[in-house]
């Protein structure tokens, strides 16, 4: 195929080689291991900043305003500029907290956006751990989150943070089950958890149109209880300002807090670049199966560049939700997942695993 | 929940007793604000009230300032020209919409849906705006004094406001599409916290949430003043009393404040805009009452009188006092945030209750 000539694989490799070469094979695990990490960190720290200024421009788009327009050109330096203020805040902590929970609380949170972008193949060759248990890496670890989150309402010794925290117990701890069900739907159609292979799957067409009616569903599933799983409006319930104040994170300031918001971000990152990967094709160009003119020019625009270009156009997607519709109710969002989009999950695993079996699915 | 607590709108201290998510009793604790607008009124002389009223329900500025120029008006029985009387309703009109305005977008922000704060001040700048124009002021418009108006309208007053009416027509539409239809906020509203007909009238909650419970409570109805005989427009009443009847409520009654204006603008007659007052007015000894429609409800002003210059003792039966003070009634039994939800179509003005 035409899309192996924006390969990363040769690159890594050539760095690996040459590593290699020049010093001990454990010497090189350990600079591959730190130039990784390093990039990580960079890419966390910078699409972070760059989602939260995208947030605030959606928003005020949607709010019929400009948004950030003083530092730098279109406002661009804003977000840097308040990354700088949060770091020099003071950090605050209430007097009778539970002073070792409330300070690793942020540190678990942040954690599990790290753990599972280590899985998301950016490109063709550029992805850090490609498990071929793949896609149970990534629901097991980001069920992780929700005990930083637990730990931050429940040891700042407030009774807002305490609602807050328990209220996204119940919730993520529910809409984890259906972004699983969602997932191992579309796992069932591709007969793989590993993700480059899933990827590579998708090559003659993407999941969401090759895998008929219930992998549009799965989609839908997937998108809403995704939203619900990063904590976005309309079930911000952990954060509800008009309720809670600021729910868990009322009592962190300063680097704290820009830990929480970070994790925030971050994960709504995962949640789309999952979505993707799992249903839009990942990194992979638009290709229709047989019409190979259109598929060459498709290949001409590199892998990386469709992935983010799928992935913020989900994100969009979901900031919209958040700046038009209101907040539901925490019985409303439990009654929305335990009787219907679980049930609604279950059946549709039932529709593909038939589906697969007639082999109707390619 | 506040003094500060963001869904509150301004210095109410509610102390909720909670079982989890779910609210057991309802306090008000009311008193943050030290205004003290009534005693204050008792050094004052009756031109100089008006200027300390509009401060109390600071988004029906207009028809507070009305109620007690009325009020001196009735008691001096003083004949005021038509024209003031156009012009007064009109303002009063406008004010409404304006304060329906941003209740509508501090309830979207209430239930999590921040966009609609933006829809509802883009509007409402408008009617600032002509407020502006006319009397300088755009919250505390202090334009209605005892005896008429304190300047007459600006030439550009009648074409801005028939433009207003043409443009927010368009809009309004916008907010239904927006919030309205919205498949969560009818989950969030509909059957939440029902103020039945009877509890309504036992608590004397009147205005828009009154008339959702189906109490025809409408001053302008009943008890006609200005130039409200004079208009055809329909008393907006519900019967359900939940949180999503009072919404629509005041959605109907921003058409119906429209229609009222456009009624009015294009005649409005020629003439003074203020009767011939003394210098010093001295109300005769004796008891008067006057009530308005103001946007929250039945706004009453109830002044003892002496005989001298400033009156004896001054009372002011404010709409969100009453409409407060229901909220143990109905929010017991339902959950945090649909005590927020409540609140937030009670339309509180905190100013207002606490004076």
């Amino acid at each position: 195929m035409e899309f192996e000539k924006y390969d990363f694989t040769p690159i890594t490799q050539s760095i690996h080689q040459a590593l290699l070469e020049s010093t001990t094979p454990l010497l090189t695990l350990i600079i591959e291991w730190t130039i990784i990490g390093v990039l990580y960190l960079l890419f966390v720290a910078v699409f972070g900043l760059f989602l939260v200024y995208a947030e605030r421009k959606v928003c005020a788009a949607f709010q019929q305003r400009l948004g950030p327009m003083r530092v730098g050109p279109w406002g661009l330096l804003q977000t840097i500029a308040d990354f700088i203020k949060l770091l020099m805040k003071e950090l605050i902590q209430p007097k009778s907290v539970d002073s070792f929970l409330y300070n690793l609380a942020p540190f678990v949170v942040i954690i599990v956006p790290f753990l599972t972008i280590s899985v998301i193949p950016f490109a063709p060759g550029l992805q850090a751990l490609d498990f071929d248990i793949g896609i149970f890496f990534v629901t097991a670890v980001s069920s992780v989150g929700v005990i930083g989150v637990l730990l931050a309402g429940w040891a700042s010794n407030n009774k807002y943070s305490l609602i807050g925290g328990m209220r996204s117990g119940a919730q993520i701890v529910s809409y984890e089950l259906s972004v699983g069900l969602s997932l191992i739907t579309m796992v069932i159609l591709a007969g793989t958890m590993q993700i480059s292979e899933i990827v590579l799957l998708q090559r003659e067409g993407w999941f969401l149109f090759k895998g008929h009616i219930p992998a549009v569903i799965a989609f839908l599933v997937f998108i809403v209880a995704g939203t619900a799983e990063t904590n976005r409006g309309p079930f911000d319930l952990a954060e509800a300002e008009s309720e809670l104040t600021a729910g868990f994170h009322t009592e962190y300031s300063g680097i704290k807090f820009a830990f929480f918001f970070l994790a925030e971000y971050i994960n709504l990152f995962i949640v789309s670049a999952m979505a993707v990967i799992v249903f839009l094709g990942g990194w992979m160009p638009f290709h229709i199966g047989g019409w190979d003119g259109f598929n060459a020019i498709m290949d001409f625009i590199p892998g990386l560049v469709w992935f983010f270009m799928k992935v913020l156009g989900i994100i969009f997607l979901i900031m919209w939700f958040k700046w038009t519709f209101p907040r539901l109710r925490v019985d409303q969002i439990l009654t929305l997942e335990w009787k219907y989009l679980l049930p609604i999950n279950l059946f549709n695993i039932l529709l593909m695993a038939f589906l697969v079996l007639m082999g109707w699915h390619w | 929940m506040g003094p500060q607590h963001p869904s509150t709108h301004g210095v109410l201290r509610l102390l909720v007793k909670l079982e989890g998510e779910i609210v057991h009793n309802v306090q008000p604790h009311i008193g943050y604000i030290h205004s003290g607008i009534e005693k204050m009124t008792e050094s004052l002389s009756y031109t100089q009230i008006p200027h300390l009223t509009d401060r109390m329900d600071y988004l029906s500025a207009h028809m507070n300032n009305e109620a007690v120029s009325l009020c001196v008006e009735n008691a001096l029985q003083v004949e005021i020209p038509d024209r003031v009387k156009y012009i007064r309703t009109i303002m009063a009109e406008l004010q409404r919409i304006a304060s329906h305005q941003l209740w509508w977008c501090a309830t979207g922000m209430d239930l999590g849906a921040l966009t609609t704060f933006f829809y509802g001040l883009r509007d409402r700048e408008d009617i600032l705006d002509i407020f502006e124009e006319t009397c300088g002021a755009r919250l505390t418009v202090n334009y209605s004094l005892p005896g008429g108006l304190m300047f007459d309208i600006h030439p550009n007053f009648q074409r801005k406001v028939k433009e207003f009416i043409k443009k927010f027509k368009k809009k309004l539409p916008e907010y239904d599409q927006l919030l309205t239809g919205n498949v969560i906020f009818q989950e969030r509203s509909k059957g939440v916290g029902i103020l039945s007909k009877e509890d309504a009238i036992a608590f004397g909650v009147t205005g828009p949430t009154g008339r959702a419970s189906g109490f025809s409570c409408d001053v302008r109805k009943h008890h006609p003043y200005s130039a409200y005989p004079l208009v055809k427009f329909n008393e907006a009443l519900g019967t359900e009393g939940d949180t999503f009847r009072r919404y629509q409520l005041r959605i109907a009654e921003m058409w119906e404040s429209m229609a009222i204006i456009e009624q009015l603008i294009d005649n409005i007659p020629e003439g003074d805009y203020s009767a011939k007052m003394k210098g010093v007015i001295k109300l005769p000894e004796g008891e008067y009452y006057q009530r308005v429609e103001s946007a929250r409800g039945e706004f009453g002003v109830f002044i003892v009188s002496d005989g001298k210059k400033n009156p004896y003792r001054v009372k002011f039966r404010s709409p969100g006092f009453s409409n407060l003070f229901t909220i143990n009634h109905i929010a017991k039994g339902w959950k945090i945030a649909d005590l927020v939800a409540i609140m937030a179509t009670f339309d509180l003005v905190i100013p207002d209750i606490d004076r």
